[in-house]
């Protein structure tokens, strides 16, 4: 309206056009750029860690899932095992694992004579260094099996010590050997002859997945099955109890509950148990079921009731978290139609829930599976796992371990053929714990219901 | 819902029946870390050639098993500890306390303690006491004059050792070991080196007795400024602990070391190389025995608690042609008499 805005030509604008990058534009798609490098860097290390751990643990472990075995034929004299010759299984019995190894000496010596190697050892006992120690209680138990057999020449497919064993897998090699007491290169050479004859072989070794724990001298004869029964049977006391307490208590605070300070207060404190150190409930559990309840020790039913107190708050807050997800119309419908609060709550709002649930306790389930920390309190981790369950109620009560408890004290032990069979322990766990997140996720993508 | 009822009511009977049957079947043991693979070689044995079960064994250091031991009489409790050295006359009045009265104690045979270090690593062949004193201790003799641990090389004090810094990784105070490396190493070289009677001068005390005891507690303080590092785990962490690091040297038991050549070398102590044959011959100086103890209140309530300590020192299992010999234990020159006295179950008298 002014003289000088008529007259004069217009100032000139900032000229700024979207299709022209300024400078401010310029930095803020560097620093998107930036920020979209930094996520895949980090993408990236965290792949390169788990490539790096997999293949690692694949690696050191693959060798627990072989094993070598030397076959001989054993003459099971009656002199020997039977020298009143009436078969009674009593007297029999009365001859003991040590009384068998004098067979195995003479059957090893026959095996190496027959492959055409020299036998430089004068002593049976350093001779049968090549042989696992059990494999005395091996022949033990098929002669007391098939006591009709005394007095014939049978063949036995016998463990390689562990020391052998490593030889043939690489580990062990004629340098190391050197120092050791426990074997000499000159044992390795008879084991290439027998390997030449064809006496030793290597093969998969089921009786690590199935079989009980062995003592320090024998790795070679140790397996994982009999704490898998250990773990199997403290998930059955998991799931028996953390999963009613733990729908109950948060159908409960989720639905009927009033809102007050009171249980304002119980939510924080689930939430605070969430985040409290396992070894906290391990400390817990001996103290309350072993030293005030008198249930005994190294039980896998205490060891699967203080791990319910370590799942429990898991399984609450993610099956509160699934009833929330329920919309309140579905509540409103029921209620609505004349349902009581209790009908509403099971016959509607707990079945559209339910896959959430299921997916939190299978979580909370794996998490406890995998838990050593509180077991090592309660007596869970040594030399414990040897004996199979016998039935259901040993399988509660009986002395007995876990895998990760298992695992840990495999990798405690001295002999270097021990940390082979942790890593392959830590192979079986992991594909315990995959297989269980998987059926989680089949769980949920089947029977999840998106509003 | 009839399955979940099923399955729940079949839960609820299974756990009824368990504690309705609660006699337990197989023994229990607990305790030093070292006995521990002597103790599971004869359990499993014990489980091939008896009809009772495999006893159990867990670790958990000396001290803490007796602890355990000495909680009480009943079948919650464990029947028998493990240690790496003798029960202490405190220990043996808290069992009282706890109604464990009757103990019945055990010599199994002897275990060396030796020095090892990374088998590529510094050459660390030879020791002597006042060495690791020296290397160790809190306070040293220099000038005639007890001083803070001032040395960070072992050529330091004795030019025959390697110029490579001091890293000890010694058992933690929990472990029966550690007593032994205090009493036979420690002591032994505080005495060489002089610093004995030194702190002897300085100690405060009423009489003679309570001055000596000052002064030998004085010894066997080690430096805290992160030379020597307690391992309160088994060898195993010691042994990771030497792996990385180059100048690291570990205190091991002599089975630990034989089933380990590979990755360690052993250094000798006051010129001797340890072996079984040194350390039953006593010209090796570190070892030390080995025990269990028996609650005997438990002995016939316990099925198999006599026959498996029976077992455990029969000549085919503790003998020197055993298998615990095979694996590194010293068997024991007075074993018949050990026998015997399990035979005829001889407790401790206090």
């Amino acid at each position: 309206m002014t003289d000088a805005s008529l007259a004069g030509t217009p100032e000139p604008r900032a000229t700024s056009s979207i299709l022209t990058v300024d400078d401010r534009t310029r930095k803020r798609n560097a620093a998107e750029a930036r920020f979209r490098a930094y996520g895949i860097a980090a993408i990236a290390v965290g792949l390169v860690f788990l490539v790096v751990l997999v293949s690692s643990i694949l690696f050191k472990g693959a060798g627990a899932f072989q094993q070598s075995f030397i076959t001989l034929n054993v003459d099971l004299q009656e002199a020997k095992l039977d020298k009143s010759g009436t078969r009674d299984i009593e007297a029999i019995k009365k001859v003991t694992t040590f009384g068998y190894n004098p067979l195995i000496d003479d059957a090893l010596a026959r095996a190496i004579a027959d492959a055409g190697a020299e036998n430089p050892f004068t002593k049976g006992k350093d001779l049968r260094k090549m042989i696992s120690s059990g494999a005395a209680a091996d022949i033990r138990d098929h002669v007391i099996a098939h006591p009709e057999q005394i007095g014939e020449t049978v063949a036995f497919k016998l463990l390689a010590s562990s020391r052998v064993d490593g030889y043939l897998k690489g580990r062990v090699t004629r340098d190391s050997l050197a120092r050791d007491k426990n074997l000499t290169p000159a044992h390795l050479d008879l084991v290439d002859a027998l390997q030449t004859a064809g006496l030793v072989t290597k093969s998969f070794n089921l009786d690590f997945i199935t079989g009980a724990d062995a003592s320090e001298s024998r790795p070679e004869q140790a397996g994982i099955g009999v704490s898998m029964l250990g773990s199997f049977y403290m998930m059955l006391v998991v799931l028996a109890c953390a999963l009613p307490i733990g729908v109950a208590a948060s159908i409960y605070l989720e639905e009927f509950a009033p809102q007050n300070r009171f249980t304002d207060l119980i939510e924080v404190n689930i939430a605070n148990l969430a985040a409290v150190p396992s070894i906290v409930f391990g400390i817990l559990g001996l103290a309350v079921f072993i030293q005030f309840a008198h249930l005994p020790q190294s039980a896998p039913l205490v060891g699967g009731l203080v791990l319910t107190l370590m799942t429990l708050p898991t399984i609450i807050i993610s099956t509160r978290a699934s009833l929330k997800s329920v919309p309140p119309s579905i509540r409103e419908a029921a209620l609505g139609i004349g349902a009581s609060n209790m009908q509403m709550v099971f016959h509607h709002v707990l079945p559209l829930a339910m896959p959430g649930i299921l997916t939190g306790t299978i979580i909370g389930l794996a998490q406890a599976l995998g838990e050593t920390a509180p077991l090592l309190l309660i007596g869970m981790v040594g030399y414990i796992a040897s004996n199979y369950p016998d039935g259901l109620i040993e399988g509660f009560m009986a002395p007995n371990s876990a895998m990760p408890a298992q695992i840990y004290e495999w990798a405690k032990r001295a002999d270097p053929a021990y940390y082979e069979r942790a890593w392959g322990g830590i192979i079986i766990l992991l594909l315990f714990l995959m297989s269980m997140n998987i059926i989680a996720i089949i769980l949920r993508r089947r029977f999840e219901r998106r509003w | 819902m009839s399955f979940a009822k099923l399955t729940a009511s079949t839960l609820a009977i299974a756990a009824a029946s368990a504690t309705a049957a609660s006699a337990r079947d197989q023994v229990q043991v607990a305790g030093s870390s070292t006995v521990l693979p002597y103790a599971s070689i004869v359990a499993e044995a014990f489980g091939e050639n008896f009809d009772f079960p495999t006893p159990v064994v867990e670790s958990g250091g000396s001290s803490a098993g007796l602890k355990r031991f000495c909680e009480g009489v009943g079948e919650n409790t464990i029947d028998i500890a493990n240690a790496s050295r003798k029960i202490k006359s405190s220990e043996v009045d808290a069992c009282a306390a706890a109604g464990v009265t009757d103990i019945v104690e055990v010599r199994i045979g002897y275990d060396g303690i030796v020095f090892a270090s990374q088998i590529d690593g510094p050459d660390f062949s030879a020791f002597e006491p006042i060495d690791i004193f020296n290397a160790l201790g809190a306070k040293v003799v220099v000038d005639g004059a007890l001083v803070d641990n001032p040395y960070n090389q072992w050529a330091e004090f004795n030019a025959a050792l390697p110029a490579a810094d001091i890293a000890a990784f010694i058992p933690g105070t929990k472990h029966g070991t550690r007593e032994v490396f205090e009493d036979k190493v420690l002591l032994a070289g505080c005495e060489a080196a002089g610093a004995f009677d030194l702190y002897l001068e300085a100690a405060e005390g009423d009489d003679e007795k309570a001055r000596k005891k000052a002064a030998e507690k004085a010894c066997i303080s080690v430096r805290t400024d992160g030379r020597s590092v307690d391992i309160d785990g088994d060898y195993t962490e010691t042994l990771a602990s030497i792996s990385s690091n180059t100048d690291g040297i570990g205190i091991f038991g002599l089975a630990f070391y034989e089933n380990n050549t590979d990755t360690l070398k052993v250094a000798t102590m006051s010129g001797v190389l340890p072996s079984t044959e040194t350390i039953a011959s006593g010209a090796y100086p570190v070892s030390r025995p080995l025990y269990f103890y028996i609650k005997k209140a438990h002995i016939g309530v316990i099925p198999g608690l006599k026959e498996f300590a029976e077992f455990f020192v029969a000549d085919e299992i503790a003998g020197p042609d055993g298998p615990l010999s095979e694996y590194g234990l010293v068997a024991d020159p007075e074993l018949a008499a050990t026998q015997a006295a399990v035979a005829a179950e001889d407790v401790l008298t206090n």
